[in-house]
Order: C-alpha cells, then sequence, then structure tokens
C-alpha cells in the first residue's frame, strides 16, 4: 500500500474518514512498528487484528495520540492529525474505549461526565440502551463492578458523537447478555454512518460486527480482508505469516509415561473476573504448554499457582494432596516455584549474580544463623555453569543482558532443587541462542524428574520444549494438544476459539 | 441521607472528637473561655494554613516538602517589605507576598512534571533551596508588621450593630482561616479545576484519558499550595510582629494533620474541613496536656499514638461500610 494522493479525494463523499499510512515506531532497539497502515470507511466498521507483539497496542496509542510515531502519518477526514494527546483526539473526532476503564474512581458518575464535558441526557440515554437500568449519577465509579464501568466508559464515548469509536476488547470483561447489546448497539451506530474500529481476539462477535478485517505482523499491515464465512483461516494464515514449520526438537525425545498421581492436578480452578474454570494434570517428568492470548485467565493461573493470590473456586492438588496456596511461602515449600513473566518482579535488580541465586536457599525462616558460605557457594556455582550465565558483569544483576537476567531467574531453582517448575513467558525479549539454551534446560529438568508449566506467548516454542498444551480461551480450557500437532496454526485456532468444546475434556481425565 | 452521612462522616468523627476535648479542657481548666479560645486561634493559625497547602497538593497525588522553607521566605519577604511602610505600601506588599507564594510553588510543580523526579526529591531539594533564599532576604528575625495586619488575628471578633458579647467568643484568627478557605478553595473547588485536582489525585492515567491536561492541573495544585504557604508566612509574620528565616516545625505537623484530617496520602479522596479539624483536634491535645503537667516528652508520644490510631479506627470502619 503505497500512500496515493488524498488531497483530491478527501472532500469526496467516498473519503476514508481515517487514513494512516506507513507508520513506524521504535523504542530503543526494539521496533514496534515497521509499516502499519489503517484505511475506514464511514459507516464501517474494521477489526484491527494480530498476534501477540504484532504492534496492535502501539499502533493504537499512537492513532488515539498517546504516543508520536517515528514516521508515517494519520489524516482524520483527510485532515491531517497530529493528535498529541487523548484530548486532542477526541477534538478530531476519535474517541477511544481503553481496555481498562478510564473513569476517575474517586470521583461519581456525575463528576465524571463534567471531567469530560459529557453531555449527561445523552449518556444517561446510551447507559440505558446498553442495558444498565439503574445507574444513579452519585455512585462513586470505584464502587461500580467491573462489567458496568465498560459500559459507562462507551456510554460516555458514544454520547460524544465521535466520527470514529475505537473499542479495544470492548467485550472482555463482560457478561454475555451485555456483550449482546453492546454488538447491538454499536452496529447500528456504524449503520448511522459512524466508524468503528473493533479490536478484539474473539471471532465470533467480529463476523457479527465487522465489515473488513486489517491484519498486523511483526509491525506491518500485511492485508484486510472483507469478512465473510469462512475468512477465519485466512485472518489465522496472514497473522502467522509465510513462516516455514519449525523444526521440533522436543516431540521425538521419549516420552515418560503419563500415569499415576499427576504432580500437579487443578480442578476448577476460578481467580479474579478472567479465570473461569481452569482443569489438568501435569505430571513428573512432562513440560505442559499453557497456551492463551492476552487476558484469557493464565496471569490468573499461575498467581494462584504461586500463592500470589487466593483462588475463589476450585482446587489445587500436589501428589495427591490438596494443597492449600495462601502465600509464596506456601507454594514454594510445596515444591511449585514460579519464574514470572517480568523479571523485574523477580529479581534484586541491584544485588549480585550470587545473591540472586542464593536467595531461595537462605530465605527459609527455619535457618537462623549464619549462611554456611561454602554449600552455597558450590550449588550457586553449579547452577551458573549450568544454565552458562555470563557472569562478567556479575556485581549488579541490573547489568546483565535480558537473556542473563533471565537464566538467573531459572538458576535460583535449579539451585535449590527444583519439584514443579512454572515458568511464565521466560523468552519473551530474549535472542533466539538463550531462549534454545533455556528449552534445553527445561527439557533436562523433565528428564530428571520435574514437572513444568510453560505458558508462552510464542506459539512456535510450544513444539520445540512442550510435550502437550493446554489451551484457555475466556477463563476456560478449550483444548488439550500433543505436541506433535501443536503446529502454529493449529494451536492459533485453538487459542482464538474457533475449536470445538468437546476436546477439553482430555486435558483432565 | 446515608451517603451524604458515609462521605462527610470522618469530618463529623473530627468535629465530634474536637467538641469532647473543648469540654474536656473546660473541666480540666475551668477558667478556659474566651482569652483562652482566642490563645488556641492564634497558635493554630500557621499549622492551619499550612496544613490547608499541603492538603491541596496531597489531594492532587503530589507532596510538597518546601512548604515550611516556603512559608519562611513569604514570612521574612513580608516582614522586610512593611517595616516602616504605610498602610497602603504594606497592602502592597500582601499582595506581593501571596503571589511571589504560588509563584514558589508553581515553579515547584513545574519543575515536578518537567523532570519526572518524584515529587518528594524535588521537594525536598527546593527546602534546602528556599531554607537559603529565606536566609539571604533577613539573615536573622527582623523586620515588621503592619499594625492593621497584626490586629487582624488578635482578640475575639466584633461587628458593628450586633452586642458584642454575641460574637467576641470567636476568635479573629478563627475568621481569617475561614475567609482565607472561602475566598481561594471554595472557586476552585466548584470549578472545573477542583475537579481535576482530585481526578489526577485519584487516577492520573484516567485523568489523562478523560482529557484532562495532567501537567498543568499539577503546576496548577502546587500553585495554590504555595498560595496558602504565603499565607502561613503572613501568619506568623502577623502573631509575630516580625519575620522568622528559620523554618517552624509546620512540614510533618501539617503532613499529619493531612493524614488526620481524612485525606489520603496517594491522593484523590479528602477535603478541606477535615484537616483544619485535625489541625485543632491536635493542638488542642497539646494544650491539655500541658494543663494536665503532663511531661512535653510524653505529649508527643500521645500525639504520635492518636494519630496512628484514628487513622486505622478509620479504614476498619470504611473497610466494614464497605462490606454492608
Amino acid at each position: 500500500m503505497t500512500p496515493k494522493d488524498t488531497s483530491a479525494a478527501a472532500s469526496g463523499p467516498g473519503a476514508p474518514v481515517l487514513d494512516a499510512q506507513g507508520v513506524s515506531k521504535r523504542f530503543g532497539a526494539v521496533v514496534a512498528l515497521r509499516d502499519a497502515s489503517l484505511i475506514l470507511n464511514r459507516g464501517e466498521v474494521v477489526a484491527l487484528m494480530g498476534a501477540n507483539g504484532a504492534g496492535k497496542s502501539t499502533f493504537v496509542k499512537i492513532l488515539t495520540g498517546a504516543l508520536a510515531p517515528d514516521s508515517g502519518h494519520v489524516r482524520i477526514r483527510g485532515a491531517e492529525a497530529r493528535v498529541a494527546s487523548p484530548a486532542e483526539a477526541r477534538r478530531s473526532g476519535l474517541v477511544p474505549v481503553y481496555q481498562e476503564p478510564s473513569l476517575i474512581p474517586d470521583l461519581d458518575v456525575a463528576a465524571n461526565l463534567r471531567l469530560g464535558k459529557t453531555p449527561v441526557a445523552a449518556f444517561r440515554h446510551w447507559v440505558a440502551a446498553l442495558g444498565i437500568a439503574d445507574l444513579r449519577l452519585d455512585d462513586l465509579i470505584g464502587r461500580l463492578p467491573l462489567a458496568t464501568l465498560r459500559i459507562l466508559d462507551l456510554a460516555r464515548a458514544l454520547a460524544a458523537e465521535p466520527d470514529v469509536l475505537l473499542l479495544d476488547e470492548m467485550t472482555a470483561a463482560l457478561p454475555t447478555d451485555l456483550v449482546d447489546r453492546v454488538l447491538s448497539v454499536v452496529r447500528a451506530q456504524a449503520d448511522a454512518g459512524r466508524s468503528v474500529i473493533y479490536i478484539s481476539h474473539r471471532f465470533a462477535e467480529i463476523a457479527r460486527l465487522c465489515d473488513r478485517a486489517t491484519v498486523l505482523r511483526d509491525g506491518a499491515t500485511v492485508g484486510s480482508l472483507a469478512i465473510t464465512p469462512g475468512v477465519e483461516e485466512r485472518v489465522v494464515e496472514m497473522m502467522l505469516g509465510a513462516n516455514p514449520p519449525r523444526q521440533s526438537a522436543a516431540a521425538q525425545a521419549a516420552r515418560a509415561p503419563r500415569a499415576g498421581t499427576p504432580r500437579l492436578a487443578v480442578r476448577g480452578l476460578a481467580a479474579g473476573n478472567r479465570l473461569n474454570d481452569v482443569s489438568f494434570d501435569l505430571h513428573a517428568g512432562e513440560v505442559l504448554g499453557v497456551v492463551a492470548l492476552e487476558g484469557q485467565g493464565q496471569d490468573e493461573l499461575f498467581d494462584v499457582l504461586a500463592g500470589n493470590r487466593r483462588a475463589l473456586a476450585g482446587s489445587v492438588a500436589i501428589d495427591g494432596q490438596t494443597a492449600r496456596l495462601r502465600h509464596p511461602a506456601d507454594a514454594i515449600a510445596a515444591g511449585l516455584t514460579l519464574v514470572p513473566g517480568d523479571r523485574s518482579r523477580a529479581l534484586l535488580m541491584s544485588r549480585s549474580v550470587r545473591e540472586n541465586i542464593a536467595l531461595p536457599l537462605v530465605a527459609r525462616m527455619a535457618k537462623w544463623g549464619v549462611i554456611p558460605a561454602r554449600n552455597e557457594a558450590a550449588r550457586v556455582s553449579a547452577a551458573i555453569d549450568r544454565l552458562q550465565i555470563d557472569t562478567r558483569a556479575q556485581g549488579e544483576v541490573r547489568r546483565l543482558s535480558g537473556g542473563n537476567q533471565q537464566k538467573v531467574t531459572i538458576a535460583r531453582w535449579i539451585a535449590k532443587g527444583v519439584e514443579t517448575l512454572l515458568l511464565f513467558d521466560p523468552p519473551r525479549g530474549i535472542d533466539i541462542r538463550t531462549k534454545r539454551q533455556i528449552y534445553a534446560l527445561v527439557r533436562d529438568l523433565a528428564a530428571q524428574g520435574a514437572a513444568v508449566l510453560f505458558y508462552t506467548s510464542e506459539l512456535g516454542e510450544v513444539q520445540q520444549a512442550c510435550d502437550r498444551a493446554v489451551v484457555i480461551f475466556n477463563g476456560r480450557v478449550v483444548d488439550v494438544i500433543e505436541a506433535q500437532e501443536a503446529s502454529e496454526p493449529s494451536l492459533m485456532r485453538a487459542a482464538y476459539g474457533l475449536t470445538s468444546g468437546d476436546a477439553a475434556r482430555k486435558a483432565a481425565p | 441521607m446515608r451517603r451524604l452521612l458515609s462521605d462527610s462522616g470522618w469530618t463529623l468523627g473530627l468535629a465530634g472528637l474536637l467538641a469532647a476535648l473543648l469540654v474536656m479542657t473546660k473541666l480540666i481548666q475551668p477558667d478556659f473561655g474566651v482569652s483562652g479560645l482566642d490563645s488556641l486561634g492564634r497558635a493554630a493559625l500557621p499549622f492551619a494554613l499550612a496544613t490547608l497547602g499541603m492538603a491541596v497538593v496531597v489531594i492532587a497525588g503530589g507532596i510538597d516538602l518546601s512548604l515550611a522553607s516556603m512559608m519562611a521566605v513569604c514570612s521574612v519577604t513580608a516582614a522586610r517589605m512593611m517595616e516602616g511602610a504605610s498602610d497602603g505600601q504594606s497592602a502592597l506588599a500582601l499582595i506581593f507576598v501571596l503571589a511571589l507564594g504560588a509563584a514558589m510553588g508553581a515553579l515547584n510543580g513545574a519543575l515536578v512534571v518537567a523532570s519526572r523526579v518524584p515529587d518528594i526529591v524535588v521537594t525536598l531539594a527546593m527546602l534546602f533551596v528556599w531554607q537559603g533564599t529565606a536566609l539571604l532576604i533577613l539573615n536573622a528575625p527582623g523586620g515588621a508588621a503592619a499594625p492593621w495586619l497584626r490586629a487582624l488575628g488578635v482578640g475575639g471578633l466584633t461587628l458593628p450593630l450586633i452586642p458584642e458579647a454575641l460574637t467576641v467568643w470567636l476568635p479573629r484568627s478563627v475568621i481569617f482561616l475561614m475567609v482565607c478557605l472561602a475566598v481561594i478553595w471554595l472557586p476552585i473547588r466548584r470549578s472545573p479545576l477542583g475537579l481535576r485536582f482530585y481526578a489526577i489525585g485519584s487516577d492520573a492515567l484516567a485523568a489523562f484519558r478523560s482529557g484532562v491536561p495532567v501537567g498543568r492541573t499539577k503546576i496548577a495544585a502546587y500553585a495554590v499550595t504555595g498560595l496558602f504557604a504565603a499565607l502561613g508566612g503572613i501568619a506568623v509574620t502577623m502573631s509575630t510582629g516580625i519575620g522568622e528565616p528559620i523554618p517552624g516545625p509546620y512540614l510533618l505537623a501539617a503532613v499529619a494533620a493531612v493524614v488526620l484530617g481524612g485525606v489520603v496520602l496517594g491522593g484523590g479522596r479528602g477535603g478541606l474541613i477535615g484537616p483544619i479539624l485535625a489541625v485543632f483536634v491536635l493542638r488542642l491535645v497539646r494544650m491539655d496536656l500541658t494543663l494536665m503537667s503532663v511531661d512535653p516528652n510524653v505529649t508527643t508520644i500521645v500525639e504520635g499514638a492518636i494519630m496512628v490510631v484514628v487513622v486505622m479506627l478509620g479504614g476498619v470502619l470504611a473497610m466494614r461500610g464497605r462490606r454492608t
């Protein structure tokens, strides 16, 4: 798509309402967007799609004025939109509804409306139309449930009578009846002439609501498709690109038999408002992948297992014994060790590599007194060797590269001795060589009898490291796929909830 | 009605506590009366103005550690300019000092916004800057206050046409405080600006997304704090008759009263009446303990204990209220 001469066409009735071309953005050395483009016509609903890390959220921030692009342009109704803030984007006719509610928790509804100069009558009309009957304007925002807040956010956006409405995962936290209302209202608004950018992971909603889907991959727009029956497969292909299937290093390994009492048995687990009902078994010697789109409940799942958060329902059994995980120390004592996705949450950044690795060894309250230095040093050195951590900058962990930091988070649990490892998206943002080392290590640990639960946002990794993968969508297990069959397309289809539900029963026999 | 009660419950509770303390004072010291109230009001005035300033910036999600130093700068500036000046000149000096306070506060805010250094660090640095500035202006206590200014804060209220006995129990210093509050805070509280203070203190990202100019709003909040600091400095000069270049014990006392007054340190919640009541509660506790001839060192321990217990109790009550 090359930038066309839009100046002549801009004033005509057929001109696009929003026209973004060649948008790029880099953060330091990381290129988030290379060449993103989006065309939106009057009365059209366009789905903006892309796998995790394709640059969707960066693109949204640029469209809404929260970020300035390095190059490219965004035109709204033919006029160059130089939007430097959400307030300016609003004035130029684009009103976003973000994933997290943008209402002020300590103010009541009326004050929030005054803050954004929203007309109250129109707002009330939309709130009622969207299915919330008993709203009081003197309700404090902080005391309202999340689903209501999403609706209020949408009603506020509609009351501003935008030319372009941007809905980012609008339906994620909504119950089904409200989803229905939202889709009908938004479709009616589009038919009345407004344009909508709709970001969602749910194909069913996109099929019902959208006219076109624009697909992003690796920071560039790779195409735009009209929504017709069966287009899902094409969209999935576009999101993945024509990557040749990677060799699966793991698939050929001899599998430990999955029999007897599982190391970790999860039944009907629910937590927060995203994790609804997840069950699976994890056996000793197994690497079980967890595949999910962003925000499908995987964060809550790992938090519950690591003792960071209480479950609302369901049970966790370790070696057949029901476990009570009330505190991270409980989980660690039960042999469940978490390597979080955000390395800064796990490491003492200004302390040395050795101290970081030795922390679980010395942190147990039972061990008062002097740290047995020689024993500690031996175990730490062994872990460093095993992971080939580059220790040239070992004085302060913050000075290590991201990959080496990631290795430290894993090494501490190897030094302690690992039973069940919970790995949350370890290879995010690290180079391919370190990735391979981490896969090899994960397989090694499993071969020695550890059980590994491995969430990854990069689908290509599943075959390389895992024996099976459970796919979570909307807080539920929707599929369980053996490594041999876990190609990227099949995982992607499952992750978007495109498989039949009966497969879920395989997870917990 | 229930909503109204729960929203202003904290303030009502403090008012009850204050009334109980006044009764207790009368019991301890039977001749506590008009002059007692007057000296209480005068002693509390600089603390109350400092607390108002701190409360505004805390509501907007910030903090200003340079508050007491700004008061010192304003106190010495006012005292130097009023020394030997006519009534008209000293009135101009007063206006100049108020503008100076707002400008100093705005500078604090602009530095916080532009440097992106945490507010606690920026204003700690400014504490030293303003402290030095105050000493440059006047290196020892000195200067003078205009007589009419001094008269504003001393004695009871007298109004023409109304018998003195009806109004004299109300100290002029308290009237002065109420006027400051009404003239500065009421218009702000009712304007979009006041709403924005609460918005950025409650959730800066949501406020930004609602179209609030977060940076400018923050600078405005610091400027209002500076304005109250100027009034506080003037109050010091007013009650002592001279300029005082060394900052008084106002900073931590203001933070204490803000917290006790129901303003959440994270921002976004609370008002200005609560903190004022808290100032008087803390002053009265101190006065009562002194009247009971308790060791002054024990007095500070009791003050600290009251703060922790009251805030903790409030937290427990708020939690229980939410559950029902």
